[in-house]
C-alpha cells in the first residue's frame, strides 16, 4: 500500500510537465522510439531521454530492448488508475455544477421577472 | 461548453475549471450566500446541507454540514482569506470526517467570459501525498469516495 502510494505520487509528479504529458499523448498512437519522440518535440534525445526516466519511474510507461533501441509504450494500468481517482472527483464536482446551473437559472428569471 | 476540467499541477495543485451561462457577479453569490449554497452544493443525491454558515469577509468562518436523513452527516470547516466581489474568493477548508482532514487553500476567480462566466478554482495542498490521499480518499463535499469512506467509519 505504502510503495502503491508513493508510485502514485511520482506518477503525479511525472503528469506534472506537459513535455511529459504530450509525450503519453504521443504514445497513445503506438510503441515509439526515442528517436521518434524527439522529432515532434525538437528537442534533443538526451532531453527526451530523462523525461522517459521520470515516465519509466512513475510506472507510466514500459520499454523493451530492441538492439540498440529501446522502444517505449503506455503502461496501460497505470493510467487508468490515475484518471479513475481524478475520476471520481471529476463526477462529484460535476454534479454540483449541474445543480449550480439550474440555481444560476432561476436567479437570472428571477431577475427578468422583477424587471417586469 | 459547460465541460468541467480538472487536472493536477506540480506536486501541490489541483486546478478545476467550469463555465457557467450567468454573470460572474451571480456565480459570486451562488459561491457566497448560503441560501444558495445550501441548493447545489450537495454532492450525491438524497444528501442535504442542513448548517451553512458563510460569513464572507476576510477572517469570516465558514462551517457546513451535510446529512443523508439516515442519521449520517459529516462537516466542513474554514476560513475566508480575502474576498474581492465579484471575482476572487481565497480560503482555508479542512473536512471533519470526524478529525480534520489537512488544510486545503483555495483560490476561486470568477471571470467574465462573453455573456458567461469562466471559474478557476485552484486547491494547494500541503504537500504531494496530501493530495494524492486528498484524491484517493475524496477531497471536498460531494465526492462520493468520501461518502463511502465515512461510511466505513461508522
Amino acid at each position: 500500500m505504502v510503495a502503491h502510494r508513493t508510485n502514485l505520487n511520482a506518477s503525479f509528479a511525472a503528469l506534472a510537465d506537459p513535455t511529459r504529458r504530450a509525450i503519453l499523448a504521443r504514445l497513445t498512437l503506438g510503441e515509439s522510439t526515442v528517436m521518434e519522440l524527439a522529432e515532434p518535440f525538437a528537442m534533443t534525445q538526451p532531453a527526451v531521454s530523462r523525461h522517459l526516466k521520470v515516465l519509466e519511474q512513475a510506472g507510466l510507461i514500459l520499454r523493451r530492448v530492441d538492439g540498440a533501441k529501446r522502444p517505449c509504450r503506455l503502461a496501460p494500468a497505470a493510467l487508468t488508475e490515475i484518471d479513475g481517482w481524478l475520476e471520481t472527483l471529476r463526477r462529484a464536482l460535476a454534479k454540483n455544477y449541474d445543480r449550480l446551473d439550474l440555481v444560476l437559472a432561476e436567479m437570472q428569471s428571477g431577475k427578468r421577472g422583477r424587471g417586469r | 461548453m459547460n465541460q468541467l476540467t480538472l487536472v493536477t499541477e506540480g506536486e501541490r495543485h489541483i486546478v478545476v475549471t467550469r463555465r457557467f451561462a450567468a454573470a460572474p457577479e451571480a456565480v459570486f453569490r451562488a459561491h457566497t450566500e448560503p441560501r444558495l449554497i445550501q441548493r447545489w452544493m450537495l454532492g450525491p443525491d438524497g444528501w442535504t446541507m442542513p448548517v451553512c454558515s458563510c460569513d464572507a469577509r476576510p477572517g469570516g468562518k465558514i462551517r457546513y454540514e451535510w446529512a443523508d436523513g439516515k442519521g449520517r452527516s459529516f462537516a466542513l470547516t474554514g476560513e475566508f482569506l480575502e474576498l474581492v466581489p465579484f471575482s476572487r474568493i481565497v480560503h482555508v477548508e479542512r473536512m471533519l470526517l470526524p478529525a480534520a482532514t489537512p488544510d486545503n487553500h483555495i483560490e476561486t476567480r470568477f471571470d467574465a467570459d462573453g455573456a458567461g462566466t469562466l471559474m478557476t478554482m485552484r486547491m494547494t495542498l500541503p504537500d504531494a501525498a496530501t493530495r494524492a490521499k486528498m484524491l484517493e480518499t475524496g477531497m471536498a463535499q460531494g465526492m462520493e469516495a468520501s461518502y463511502a469512506r465515512f461510511e466505513a467509519l461508522t
